[in-house]
């Protein structure tokens, strides 16, 4: 099939990949064996085959079957997720866990396993997948974890080095209504946040951290907890998009520190509850098309790991690393992670999860490094569709299922023909 | 109040998008086109996203005998009955300039198929006394230009039709809009070298749909295209016949 030379990169630009595109809008069109990208909304190199093609799968969007009855939607693998979103919740109906763009298509959220604001009830987007249709050279494969119990656990969140998915048979989830009611507090410092996040029996939890906060502040931030409900709204505004790339001072320690004290001071001391539509709540940065150029040319990094609930005080001390090293942007959250996961290579343990952005400004890289030793120290997990930057040294130990992956890997692309950057620069299909 | 639109050419990437904002409305499709399975897929898609009704129907502009079946489906349709046409084709002009026998299919598929179809379609119109004429062409109608003049002619030739039909059906209530393209990104284009203000499907998709409710007669898209057209149209033969744009 016809394919395109382009440069594209992930979503934080700062890893960027020259090589062929193909483009195609039904799978039948696919005559290659390639791997699968999707939207490019995971940050790193995920999505990226330099000096390779790529099958670009992001015009293959049609919902092929709906039952009413079961909530179960069948779609093309390149739908995305906000969109499946806004079509079935008016009807009663909502993806059982969303990530926090809904610019992520279906394939994408299967390769990563993602999670969402709920994953502490509803675990992740793999254990929502009824079966998943594999395209392995040129030939069709239904997988589901009935029929296919290990190739389907070496997919869901398998960086699509297992096949490229087509098509994906989901379970939605009833809902009352395309609103959500939401509940914001502010937390003073680490321990009351972390208290607020595990006495929280809301649905939907998330948290906003301010990691620039030091000292006795250190910690604050706002708690969101959310429920869906029935109710009418205004439609959210336009989107608006960010034409151009941002000077480099836009992200500077001072103006984040002055946003952020903003920012938290703008949740009144005694809470407050709103209601959102269910776009504005679930993915807020939709609505800034491009806002990664807020990054500036040498674009960003997100860290984000999980840690064993134990082992708070040593997320603690990292936050402390983040906030005195100034280099930090007003993106950071905090969240508390159930134990649910649907892949060999999922990230989503028990526990606690801080994802932070990072301008790529000098320092940054050395201080993410750090974080990702400190992670693997205190048995944590860092996430493959953030990552830009580990080894493979610093990632294999923390999959305990990682052996277990190549195997499958191994028996369902023999020839790595599935290969892509992030698979490269881990050296993922090779055990330590 | 919902109406039923008939779509020539519903697998063009346009076409696909403009049917799904017709589909969020709750409006009623029929879907004609030369590939059913495909078409057959997109009209599930259509339905759940909210589209009150699909039909599937074969379709070739280059076959006036394929033409009754797609207006017969409307006959026992309530409401007000609307039609978009997007098909067309263009084979390169170096082509053309290789196999003359191209230019036939060209004005076939681009002009005097559509043409024919919605003479055939108008009187239908008439008697409803109502409903909107969407007519794609493109802004290469506009000027005949050195690297697709023939694909150009059709284009103008069914720009001019849509004039025409536009003074007949207006004086009736039917609303005929003509749309003139600059490079969209579709399969068609995609991985062309780079074309100037190239717009997404999705794009011109919402600018038809705007143009459709404001009743408006011509619309460029990207919105630009009406700026460059008017300049390209502008310059002197004289000189044009010397350039190469």
């Amino acid at each position: 099939m016809r394919t395109s030379t382009k440069t594209y990169s992930g979503w934080g630009r700062v890893k960027r990949a020259t090589g062929h595109v193909a483009r195609p809008e039904k799978p039948d069109e696919i005559d290659i064996t390639a791997p699968a990208i999707g939207n490019c909304r995971s940050y790193g190199d995920a999505s990226l085959n330099t000096d390779g093609t790529a099958i670009d799968t992001t015009w293959m969007d049609r919902i092929l079957h709906f039952d009413a009855k079961t909530g179960q939607v069948t779609v093309e693998a390149g739908m995305q997720i906000g969109a499946l979103a806004r079509i079935f919740a008016g009807r009663g109906w909502i993806p059982a866990v969303m990530p926090g763009t809904g610019f992520a298509t279906i394939g994408g959220c299967i390769a990563h396993d993602v999670h969402g604001k709920n994953h502490h009830i509803h675990g992740s987007f793999g254990q929502h997948v009824v079966k998943l249709t594999l395209l392995q050279n040129g030939v069709r494969k239904t997988v589901s974890p009935k029929s296919n119990k290990e190739l389907f656990a070496a997919t869901v969140g398998g960086l699509g080095q297992t096949g490229v998915i087509v098509q994906a048979v989901l379970q939605l989830m009833p809902c009352a209504g395309d609103v959500m009611m939401v509940t914001e507090q502010r937390a003073d410092g680490w321990d009351e946040f972390v208290a607020l996040l595990d006495a929280s029996v809301a649905t939907y939890t998330v948290g906003w951290i301010d990691a620039t906060a030091t000292g006795d502040t250190l910690g604050r931030g706002i708690l969101e907890e959310a429920e869906l409900g029935r109710g009418i709204v205004p439609d959210s505004k336009q989107a608006k998009s960010v034409p151009f790339n941002a000077p480099n001072f836009a992200l500077s320690a001072p103006i984040v520190k002055l946003f952020n004290a903003a920012y938290f001071r703008r949740v009144p001391e005694r809470g407050r509850t709103s209601v959102k539509p269910i776009g504005d709540f679930f993915f807020p940065l939709d609505k800034i098309h491009d806002w990664n150029r807020l990054y500036g040319k040498r674009g960003f990094h997100q860290f984000q790991c999980v840690v064993p609930v134990e082992r708070a005080p040593a997320l603690r001390e990292m936050l402390r690393m983040i906030a005195a090293s100034g280099l930090a942007s007003p993106l950071a959250v905090l969240k508390r992670m159930g134990a649910g996961s649907a892949g060999m290579m999922s990230f989503p343990m028990d526990g606690y999860t801080l994802a932070v952005d990072f301008p790529n400004k000098d320092g940054a890289e050395p201080l993410i490094r750090t974080l990702i030793d400190k992670t693997a120290e205190i048995g944590g997990r860092v996430y493959l569709a953030k990552d830009a930057l580990a080894t493979g040294d610093q990632i294999k130990p923390m999959y305990p299922n990682h052996a277990k992956w190549i195997k499958a890997v191994t028996k369902a692309d023999p020839d790595g023909a599935m290969e892509t950057d992030i698979i490269r620069r881990l050296n993922l299909r090779t055990p330590l | 109040m919902n109406q039923t639109w008939i779509i020539l050419g519903a697998s063009s990437a346009i076409a696909r998008a403009f049917c799904r904002e017709l589909a969020e409305r709750g409006d009623a499709m029929v879907l004609a086109g030369r590939r059913k399975d495909d078409l057959d897929a997109t009209a599930t898609d259509l339905k759940a996203r909210g589209a009150s009704a699909v039909d599937v129907v074969l379709f070739d502009a280059r076959d006036p005998s394929s033409f009754d079946a797609v207006i017969d489906t409307v006959d026992g349709v309530e409401g007000l009955i609307s039609a978009a046409v997007f098909v067309g084709s263009m084979p390169t002009q170096e082509a053309i300039d290789a196999d003359p026998t191209l230019i036939d299919g060209t004005v076939f598929d681009s002009f005097t198929g559509p043409a024919h179809f919605l003479t055939q379609l108008a009187p239908k119109m008439e008697e409803r006394g109502g409903g909107t004429i969407v007519g794609v062409g493109s802004v290469a109608g506009d000027r005949g230009r050195l690297g697709n003049y023939v694909y150009g002619a059709a284009k103008a030739g069914f720009a001019t039709y849509l004039q025409g039909l536009r003074n007949r059906m207006g004086r009736e209530g039917v609303h005929v809009m003509t749309v003139k393209p600059g490079p969209v990104d579709t399969p068609m284009t995609f991985g062309m070298d780079d074309l100037p203000f190239m717009a997404q499907p999705e794009t011109v998709a919402r600018d038809i749909m705007r143009g459709v409710e404001r009743k408006r007669n011509v619309i460029y898209t990207a919105k630009i295209w009406w700026v460059i057209m008017m300049v390209i149209r502008s310059i002197p033969e004289a000189i044009f016949k010397k350039l190469s744009i």
